[in-house]
């Protein structure tokens, strides 16, 4: 320990012990408990983030842009086209999906892109019947924009690969209609009726979608739902999901069609996450803000008694700055010790969160806490620390070097 | 008496010098003009005693000298360098480099060995190495009889033993001037001898001016020179 302030700090702070581990245990409660509940929020938002990537992909390709007079003046404008979205008309679907996926493939983001049709059905099996929507889809292009070769709980993929008239069911559905891998069940729509074989069950622990979709061989599905071209929307996935915004506005300026990002598609639900993780986020400042606070007293109360030490600094030289700067690291020590503490305490309660367990299924499934290893979460945990703890300690450090060490000695200090 | 000297190459012979001082103490009625126009210098290698009644200026007169207060009217020179008017950091340079003060109730800081108090001054003027601090300490508590007892807190010495680690603390910075406000006020007789002897041979040894004040008429008249102050000016 080489800097006389940095010595003086040390000693003053351990000489106050009790006040010292007081605002020792609320920085490392509040570093701590900032972590915790960054990590499960977040964990959840990510897991449903994941989960609904791995259904819907990133971006939905949808309906053709019919270009009217005032689209085609917009557009000249750049972004302003889409500001004026109500001077759009659209053509429901894809007329030439083969054309639209190479040039999607064109763009360095894309990761995969896939086709589909899609279409209302009925399912009859030998228990009941079920409404629910036939997906025809190419298995290779549709692997690459989807998590269907993670979600097969029952049966396999390959199972669904080598059978033309196999048939992918959600999981609810299944239930539903009391089907089982290699059961029979007929699919109607349009008057027509087929006869398909369940290849494989799947879940995705989104409840809607487990309950409703039934995935086929995309001429299947077109021979099914009397559509021998086109599709009714392009899924793709990204490297970068994040970027899918700035992506589908691209891609919409681009391709004129109706492009809709992850972000958009599920606005409402990644708003309930924000609001979650804001307020909770909110709630453990409050422990931060007793950190500080107690940081505040202890200062304080070091200032009060060890004014005369503050003169007998002063008289031998030390400035206004120095004693700030003693204080400064009293707040810096604590701050150091509680932050490293902290980020152990919160890595720890983390992983005994994540062995908790907890059944969740409806718009993600899971059995357990979901939690986040995010560094970002201990840098905003230490930063927040350190911003509140400091201007807390800015008071007292500041009272401390106004001292005059003529007044102390005197012995008319204020 | 006021004694001036002629100045010489090497600097004035007075290490401390003060024209015309005043300052007053308090706010609104209850405000006190403590010193009322006092000058005084106090050359090199020589002992200063301020006595008089409580209240007649003395330790305000010090604190000034030391620059640990400011006039509201007058100069103060330190080693020919007027410092009255400068601002808070110049006068708390001079202070750690020119003046070492001793106080009636030592002012140990209790957290730190008596070493530690010593290098502290040193620490601050960073003039000297860790290793060179370090062995000047240990010198000035041997010269004060303390050579024993340096790794002891401050908490774990006698008042009289404080008291002189407050004069070897004073000196670590070799100061030209020495300021003592009652640095035998609280010790008993035995410890007074002490403590007075160590200051006037330490800082004779050394040329430093010394001034201290006191109640002591014992410990005043073996100084070198004796002012006697009352109602804010010498008489």
């Amino acid at each position: 320990m080489t800097s006389p302030n940095l010595r003086i700090a040390y000693r003053f702070l351990t000489a106050k012990k009790r006040a010292m581990v007081m605002s020792l245990a609320c920085t490392i409660l509040g570093v701590g408990l900032f972590i915790v509940t960054q990590a499960t929020t977040s964990g959840f938002e990510r897991f449903f983030t994941k989960t609904i990537l791995g259904i819907n992909g990133a971006i939905r390709i949808e309906d053709k842009i019919q270009d009217t007079m005032r689209s085609m003046a917009a557009a000249g404008g750049g972004d302003s086209h889409f500001a004026r979205r109500d001077g759009v008309k659209y053509i429901e679907g894809i007329e030439e999906p083969q054309a639209l996926m190479a040039a999607v493939r064109e763009f360095p983001n894309v990761r995969g892109v896939s086709a589909v049709v899609r279409g209302n059905v009925q399912l009859q099996s030998a228990f009941k019947l079920e409404d629910a929507q036939v997906f025809g889809i190419r298995l290779e292009d549709h692997v690459r924009v989807s998590d269907l070769a993670e979600q097969v709980t029952n049966g396999s993929l390959e199972d669904f690969r080598n059978s033309p008239t196999g048939a992918l069911v959600g999981r609810v559905l299944a239930d539903r209609l009391q089907l089982a891998v290699g059961d029979s069940l007929v699919i109607s729509a349009r008057g027509a009726s087929r006869r398909v074989q369940v290849a494989a069950i799947y879940e995705t622990g989104y409840r809607e979608v487990d309950k409703t979709n039934v995935y086929l061989h995309q001429p299947e599905a077109r021979s099914l739902l009397k559509r021998p071209s086109g599709a009714t929307f392009l899924q793709i996935s990204l490297h970068d999901p994040a970027r899918a915004p700035q992506d589908a506005a691209r891609l919409e300026q681009v391709l004129r069609h109706s492009v809709k990002p992850w972000q958009e598609r599920e606005k409402t639900w990644l708003a309930v996450f924000r609001a979650l993780r804001i307020s909770t986020m909110i709630t453990v400042s409050v422990f931060t803000l007793i950190a500080s606070l107690a940081m505040f007293n202890t200062l304080a109360m070091i200032v009060l008694e060890k004014t005369k030490d503050i003169a007998i600094l002063r008289s031998m030289g030390y400035e206004r700055r120095d004693v700030t700067r003693i204080f400064l690291w009293q707040a810096g020590l604590v701050l150091a010790v509680g932050a490293v503490a902290g980020a152990l305490l919160g890595a720890a309660v983390t992983w005994l969160v994540a062995q908790v367990p907890l059944p969740i299924n409806g718009i993600f499934k899971t059995d357990r806490f979901i939690v986040t290893w995010d560094p970002a979460h201990y840098a905003g945990a230490v930063l927040t620390a350190v911003v509140m703890v400091m201007v807390a300690s800015l008071i007292p450090a500041r009272r401390a070097a106004r001292l005059e060490p003529g007044d102390i000695v005197r012995g008319t200090a204020q | 008496m006021t004694s001036s000297a002629p100045a010489s190459a090497a600097g004035p012979a007075w290490a401390l010098r003060c024209r015309g001082l005043h300052r007053h103490l308090g706010e609104g009625e209850g405000r006190v003009h403590v010193l009322k126009g006092v000058s005084f210098e106090a050359e090199r290698g020589q002992v200063y005693a301020i006595v008089g009644p409580s209240g007649c200026g003395k330790s305000t007169l010090l604190y000034l000298l030391g620059l640990l207060d400011r006039p509201d009217e007058g100069e103060i020179e330190i080693n020919g360098r007027r410092m009255s008017n400068h601002d808070d950091a110049a006068r708390t340079a001079a202070r750690g480099e020119h003046i070492g003060f001793v106080f009636q109730f030592h002012f140990l800081m209790l957290e730190f060995t008596a070493l530690e108090n010593v290098m502290m001054p040193m620490r601050k003027l960073g003039r000297l190495a860790p290793a060179a601090m370090r062995e000047r300490a240990h010198a000035l508590l041997d010269s004060v009889g303390l050579g024993a007892k340096t790794h002891r807190l401050g908490t774990q010495l006698s008042g009289g033993e404080q008291q002189r680690v407050a004069i070897a603390r004073a000196l670590a910075n070799q100061p030209a001037i020495l300021l003592a406000d009652e640095p035998t006020g609280n010790l008993d007789v035995r410890n007074s001898n002490l403590v007075f002897d160590l200051l006037t041979r330490l800082a004779k040894d050394n040329g430093q001016a010394v001034v201290l004040v006191t109640h002591n008429p014992e410990i005043a008249q073996r100084c070198d020179v004796t002012r006697p102050m009352r109602d804010g000016l010498f008489v």
